[in-house]
């Protein structure tokens, strides 16, 4: 009888899980499998990728894009100097806002919370395509932007067509150099084809519109998961540095930022991640333009795939990216095991007063060991 | 002292919370009250939130020029049937997963993980292969099918049903009866709060998903509202740039999903810390 059921069990267990494994497989794990021929080949979209007559080419379709002068190597890295400043920009600012943003939703005197709550959250919901269309009015050359900035007297830039790099205009601004006629040292050397002046540039005006797009729409979503974890910090705990006479930013700064940190942590991967693939907007906003200042590897896979018809070199480039996320991914991993390392005293327990770190913290460590 | 200093952060406090919605709505505003406004008004004064005078002529022109009704069907169609799908298969894999004793359970756990951590914007040229090979591309087969199963669903429904007390369906499993129905007519009505939750995501996505769209099908008799729209901005109009009509456009498709949102709103919020949770 027991055994029968066991055998029931086993039969309804690979039943259950069949659909899905099969969807997943037959379009996840086999396309990838799939993909990494293709990237080895040299198809170029006529008939089956999978026929003897499609030429092997080996790794060269990956070399290219970074050993060999031409065109395929400096737009691949022109997309990849595009998406560091894109990243580097819009990590940071996306984490601190949506820390900010939850900070001030969460903080007790206020009312009308929830309104507030949903407002910073409703961008995050909303189609990618359906608020570029929106941002692209709002950015065009008289478009709202311009015009708000106009009601101060500031004559705006043309957003979306503009590729000037923002570390260029700083350094003519602050009179070090002039963009007409950069520096020998910068323009003369350089690496993996493009000039040190050139991978210096900044992101454009036009990438700094998807950058303010893309903070406004993903800052919500990390605001409440700032905010989950902010109403897991202990009462108790607040309350005993307020005791001790610790300021608002001692407060801020020893006790809720530490307590914070694991939320922190996977903000910033999920921000990692998602900043790597920024595809739609740039899709819809820019198609790469102006002068390949928007260009990201994620669209550039997709161009040279299916407008250039180079499956192969598309394909790469894919795989590249997926290494680039894998990577930070791993070392993100990484480095949260070093911080969690067990019987390391957290920095919100070493800051309590000897005498007092005994109920709260006692507390605040059966909360730490059950999450 | 103090009081005057908790005067004075209050007011800070309010002061940073309006701003920000300001931020964070006005877009929205600017988008409505664009859609009202004549090609002519929304180019001269694109920032009043009052179009004065209202004008419909780009609702006019959404329905006369632009395919906006057969998009508007086919987003429902593929909305409608990849949430039931995944609701459906979700469930039943996230179950067996949470509960059945099966061999090959902590591989396809495994398996479930590690496909959840692929990102999907490398899966474009991988998917095309695929759905070329198969012979579907271009098909409403190629929209609905790769995506009518997702991990992150499984892992949620999993989660759930781990977190639920197993006597009861135990009791139902003594009785006799066979383990879909128990799954069917014991197990599911109890996982109510997590399948409205799976509901809810699957249709946001599906309403939303632009880049399958563009690997999936290239015929305009099937394109979703998402690529309808990017279609509208890459210039399909004509002359003109018709801010209105795109803004239009872009608000009718956006209203569904508010609707849902202002209706199901903690159910997001749980979506979003699933989401924390995950990794």
């Amino acid at each position: 009888m027991a055994k029968g059921v066991r055998a029931n069990e086993r039969i309804a267990g690979w039943l259950f899980v069949t659909p899905v494994v099969v969807i997943l497989g037959l379009f996840l794990l086999l396309p990838i499998g799939m993909a990494l021929w293709v990237s080895l080949s040299g198809w170029n979209g006529q008939g089956s990728p999978m026929r003897s007559d499609v030429p092997f080419v080996g790794a060269h379709n990956y070399t290219r894009l970074f050993t060999e002068d031409g065109l395929a190597r400096e737009d691949f890295m022109t997309s990849i100097r595009n998406n560091i400043f894109y990243v580097g920009m819009v990590v940071p600012v996306q984490t601190v806002l949506a820390l900010i943003l939850a900070l001030v939703v969460n903080a007790r005197l206020l009312k009308g919370k929830s309104f507030f709550r949903t407002a910073f959250f409703f961008p995050s919901v909303t189609s990618s395509v359906a608020i570029s269309v929106v941002f692209i009015f709002i950015f065009a050359n008289a478009g709202a932007f311009n015009a708000l900035l106009g009601l101060f007297g500031i004559h705006g830039p043309q957003w979306l067509s503009d590729p000037r790099g923002l570390v260029h205009l700083l350094l003519s601004g602050l009179g070090l150099v002039d963009p007409a006629h950069p520096p020998a040292a910068l323009t003369g050397g350089g690496a993996f084809g493009l000039t040190w002046w050139q991978w210096l540039s900044g992101p454009s005006v036009a990438m700094s519109v998807i950058m303010m797009l893309v903070v406004w729409t993903t800052s919500g979503t990390f605001m409440l998961m700032f905010l989950a974890a902010l109403q897991d910090v202990p009462v108790q705990l607040e309350e005993a540095a307020v005791i001790d006479g610790a300021s608002r930013w001692q407060r801020f700064r020893y006790v809720t930022l530490p307590m914070l940190r694991p939320t922190t942590y996977t903000v910033v991967t999920l921000g990692l991640i998602g900043t790597w693939q920024v595809f739609d907007q740039i899709y819809v906003m820019s198609q790469g333009n102006p002068a390949k200042t928007t260009l990201t590897p994620a669209f550039l896979s997709y161009r040279t795939a299916f407008k250039n018809f180079e499956y192969g070199s598309g394909a790469a480039i894919s795989f590249i990216l997926f290494l680039i996320i894998v990577v930070i991914t791993v070392v993100q991993r990484w480095l949260m095991r070093e911080r969690r390392a067990p019987g390391e005293p957290s920095q919100a327990r070493s800051w309590l007063p000897r005498q007092r770190r005994t109920q709260e913290t006692a507390e605040v460590g059966e909360r730490g060991a059950k999450a | 002292m103090t009081e005057k200093r908790t005067l004075a952060s209050t007011f800070a406090g309010y002061a940073i919370l309006v701003f920000f919605a300001l931020v964070f709505l006005y877009p929205f505003v600017i988008q409505i009250a664009g859609a009202f406004k004549s090609e002519a008004g929304a180019a001269a004064d694109p920032l009043t939130p009052v179009p004065s005078p209202v004008d419909t002529t780009s609702f006019l022109s959404i329905f006369s020029k632009t395919n906006f009704p057969l998009w508007t069907i086919n987003s429902l169609l593929v909305a409608v049937v990849v949430t039931l799908g995944r609701v459906f298969l979700d469930s039943l894999a996230g179950y067996a997963l949470a509960r059945l004793r099966f061999g090959g359970r902590t591989a396809i756990n495994a398996m479930i993980i590690a496909v959840m951590a692929v990102p999907g914007v490398v899966l474009l040229i991988p998917k095309f292969l695929v759905l070329n090979q198969l012979g579907i591309y271009n098909s409403y087969t190629a929209l609905i099918l790769p995506v009518i199963a997702d991990a992150a669903g499984v892992f949620i429904m999993r989660q759930f049903f781990i977190s639920i007390p197993v006597s009861v369906e135990e009791a139902a499993r003594i009785d006799g009866a066979s383990l879909f129905r128990t799954f069917w007519s014991v197990v599911l009505p109890m996982a109510k709060p997590a399948l409205i939750t799976l509901t809810i995501l699957s249709f946001q996505s599906s309403w939303n998903e632009f880049p399958h769209t563009l690997v999936a099908v290239q015929g305009p008799q099937y394109f979703t509202l998402p690529r309808g729209l990017a279609d509208l901005v890459s210039g399909s109009l004509g002359q003109g740039s018709q801010y209105p009509l795109k803004l239009g456009a872009a608000m009718l498709a956006t209203i569904p999903v508010a609707i849902i949102f202002v209706i199901f709103q903690r159910y997001f919020v749980r979506g979003a810390s699933e989401g924390a949770s995950k990794e």
